[in-house]
């Protein structure tokens, strides 16, 4: 009961919940798949290797499409794609709407208000439409229009949760002590601010992550996003869609690689949680 | 030799929402000063003023006859090094996610001070009275009471002359209350104390000097022993009154 | 007279973890019992236990009497039926009890309905209103048929806690227990409180359970008091005898505690 001494207790390890560890195996797989494709791969995604719409075989695990490319070949390819696109899109968005929202949430009350109210309007345009008009501002589709679409589309979100969640922060006492530390605004986002924010963001994070995944294959199904030969997962369910009743692997197989990432992001992000924050940790 | 001198100063939020009126009061080196007050009266206002956390509406701040300019940068960090400050609430004012080395030594960071931080922290964590194993863990581990003499060690680490507490013992029990009250009066002798609370008893515990606020407007300052012993103002005497203290049984 | 309240050998566990163990406390009709203890030591809970309203997860074992009716195994919807009328709680922050959205005069209103349903008996609109009335008089609160139409956020502390009282006044409750009812307030407020609830026990002749960590407001408030340390029972007395003549050490540091600050204000104003 004495105050003066501290229970001297280890400190707590991270627990790992299966959740973290199933999405972390998940996501795992598909970050060394999507590096193998930068050295090897089955086969050349773009050659006719077989014969159109085969079946799942020995040769060709997930079968083939109708110009006779291996499907499989072309997943993994995608895999890589997907990853590409997601990072992409994660950084610019992290980097774009964190600092939009931390200068929200230091600004005076009128420059906070037209930020959020940007903010709300942005968030409310689908990532679809932001992105054909970036396309169509642009020379065409590809692979950056597509990451830098999401990219801005999520950067919203996250500038919006950043200024709330640094709202928060600032309003803390050790706030005001630091200020009375002497310790001066940028000292403050950085010993103070983004330390702790960073648990609740990098969670965030992971999920923009799935949903910048998603939104690449609706873009490319929509022949908005990587053009061919890109074998983005998006375009491989686009394909595959008019035989689907006669070949119906050739739309499963890219769906389960696309479920089993997003799965996987999701999971990951659910674990990060407990991992990332050592004071959620105490009870 | 006067610390802080504060004369006629108003505060007001926006236009019309005046919260102090007419301050005059001065922190002498040496001399412990409690400011007194109910919720409302304008304390966290004088204690953020005095923090130059907030410039008066009217009136002027001088620290050591200097007039407190916020925008002074060298000016500043000499006040900063000079003045700290500890808060009520144990667990929001210390960084949940910084050891408690970093947090003692944040001042010495920010303030550029020229010195071995270390041993600085070392030094302030024994002036507490809380183990040197203490610097490599997080707030989260300590106990209410603990965290409160953490936050003492952050404020007295730069070896300021001034450290004002905002009702810093409000938040904890009774027994360690007391304790917290023994560590504050030994610190007392070699840093001047401004304590800003709602319970009088325990700035009486520790200070020469009193002011008592009510509603934004001091009612009655002066030493201790007169106000507790002769309260002239109305308002006094009856803080002192609804004051609880236990019946005398003996 | 049968107790309002008989707490024999409370034991209250969390995940294997004793945190209450063996409280036992009696109170009658008129009596006011102080529950003191520091935090962690388990008064709130035992508060909570003699109501039937632990927290999830934890498990009570021992005896609780409320008006005469077992309440540890007994189900929830059996004590809702009694605990109405036994027992009426307040606590530190009036805000959790009020409803932000509701006007003071309609919750106090309600909650008089409700004893009206349950006694079988039909009130008129403008009785309800008028007993509103009484009692935002009986609590002192100002103006009641202006502060009738207020919303809780628009009074002060002391007028929340006013409201919380008059709400659980309309009850008729013949056991008031009070959580920490004054540690939000303002010294001067606290004053006024205390003194409008030994008023009411009084005139009501309500047994009143006080849990609090502060000493001196205990004894201002209750005749006699138990002390809790980590949930265990330390020492139990009239509060002359308790605080005249501490005999366990962890009482005398406390009173010892308590009397420095009472000295440093002089002791005899």
């Amino acid at each position: 009961m004495t105050d003066a001494t501290p229970a001297l207790s280890p400190p707590s390890s991270p627990r790992l919940t299966p959740a973290f560890v199933i999405g972390a195996t998940l996501v795992g797989l598909h970050v060394i798949v999507g590096l193998i494709t930068l050295f090897w791969a089955p086969y050349d995604p773009t050659a006719m290797t077989g014969g159109r719409l085969a079946p799942p075989s020995l040769a060709h695990w997930a079968g083939t499409d109708r110009l006779g490319r291996d499907l499989f070949t072309e997943i993994m390819v995608g895999a890589r794609i997907a990853l590409a696109v997601g990072i992409g899109a994660v950084a610019i968005a992290a980097t774009i709407g964190v600092t939009i929202g931390l200068l929200a949430a230091f600004a005076s009350r009128t420059v906070d208000d037209v930020l959020a109210a940007t903010l709300d309007i942005l968030i409310a345009f689908p990532t679809l439409l932001l992105a054909m008009l970036i396309v169509a501002a642009s020379d065409g589709a590809s692979l950056g229009t597509a990451i830098l679409a999401i990219g801005i589309a999520a950067s919203s979100i996250v500038a919006r949760l950043t200024r709330i969640l640094a709202r928060r922060v600032l309003a803390m006492d050790y706030i005001t002590a630091a200020r009375v530390s002497g310790t001066g605004w940028l000292g403050i986002v950085r010993i103070h601010v983004l330390p702790n924010i960073w648990p609740t963001l990098i969670v965030n994070l992971a999920l923009q992550f799935g949903l910048a995944v998603i939104a690449e294959a609706s873009l490319s199904y929509l022949g908005l996003g990587a053009p061919p030969p890109n074998a983005s997962w998006g375009r491989l369910l686009q394909e595959a869609q008019a035989t689907v009743y006669t070949a119906p692997f050739g739309a499963v197989a890219p769906g389960i690689a696309l479920v089993s990432l997003v799965i996987g992001l999701n999971l990951f992000a659910d674990g990060l949680r407990d991992v990332a924050d050592p004071t959620r940790r105490r009870r | 030799m006067s610390l802080i001198d504060l004369a006629a100063v108003s505060f007001a939020y926006g236009r019309s929402r005046k919260v102090l009126h007419d301050i005059d009061l001065r922190i002498e080196a040496g001399r412990n000063l409690g400011i007194v007050g109910e919720s409302g009266s304008g304390k966290t206002t004088i204690l953020r003023l005095l923090l130059g956390l907030a410039r008066p509406t009217s009136g002027r701040i001088a620290f050591r006859g200097e007039p407190l300019d916020p925008r002074d940068r060298l000016f500043m960090r000499g006040f900063r090094r000079s003045v700290q400050a500890v808060f009520q609430d144990p667990y929001s004012s210390l960084d949940p996610r910084q050891k408690v080395a970093d947090i003692i030594a944040e001042p010495l960071r920010s303030l550029n001070v020229d010195t071995d931080i270390d041993a600085a922290v070392a030094e302030a964590l024994a002036s507490v009275d809380l183990p040197s194993g203490a610097a490599g863990r997080y707030p989260h581990e300590f106990s209410g009471g603990q965290r409160q003499r953490i936050a003492i060690a952050r404020a007295i680490v730069s070896q300021p002359e001034l450290v004002l507490a905002d009702e810093v013992v409000s938040a904890l029990d009774l027994t360690t209350r007391i304790r917290i009250v023994d560590l504050l009066k030994s610190l007392s002798e070699r840093t001047t104390l401004v304590l800003v609370s709602h319970d009088i008893g325990f700035v009486a515990l520790l200070c020469q000097d009193l002011v008592i606020l009510e509603k934004g407007r001091i009612v009655e300052q002066g030493s201790a022993r007169n106000i507790l012993s002769a309260p002239k103002h109305p308002y006094t005497q009856r803080l002192l009154e609804s004051t609880p203290r236990l019946p005398d049984f003996t | 007279m049968a107790d309002l309240l008989n707490i024999e050998n409370l034991t209250i566990h969390h995940a294997r973890q004793p945190l209450v163990s063996g409280v036992s406390l009696s109170l009658a009709a008129g009596e006011r019992v102080g529950l003191i203890g520091e935090s962690g030591s388990g008064k709130s809970l035992t508060a909570l236990a003699a109501i039937g309203l632990l927290p999830e997860g934890m498990t009570a074992s021992g005896s609780v009497l409320l008006a005469g009716q077992q309440v540890i195994g007994a189900a929830e919807r059996d004590i809702v039926g009694f605990r109405g009328t036994a027992v009426a709680t307040i606590f530190q922050e009036p805000l959790t009890a009020l409803d932000p959205l509701m006007r003071i005069g309609d919750q106090i209103a309600e909650v008089l309905r409700r004893r009206a349903r349950r006694d079988g008996r039909s009130v008129s609109r403008a009785d309800v209103a008028n007993e509103v009335l009484a009692l935002m008089a009986r609590v002192a609160l100002p103006d009641p048929t202006r502060l009738a139409r207020a919303y809780p956020h628009e009074m002060s502390g002391g007028q929340r806690q006013r409201a919380a009282i008059a709400m659980a006044l309309a009850s008729r409750p013949s056991l008031l227990i009070a959580d920490e009812p004054t540690t939000a307030l303002d010294v001067t407020t606290q004053a006024e409180v205390l003194k409008l609830l030994e008023t009411l026990v009084r005139e009501e002749n309500m047994g009143l359970l006080f849990i609090s960590h502060d000493l001196p407001v205990v004894g201002a408030a209750v005749d006699r008091v138990l002390v809790l340390r980590a949930g265990e029972l330390v020492e139990e007395g009239q509060i002359a005898e308790v605080f005249g003549r501490p005999r366990h050490p962890y009482t005398q540091g406390l009173v010892e505690a308590a009397r420095a600050f009472d000295h440093a204000i002089g002791a005899a104003l």
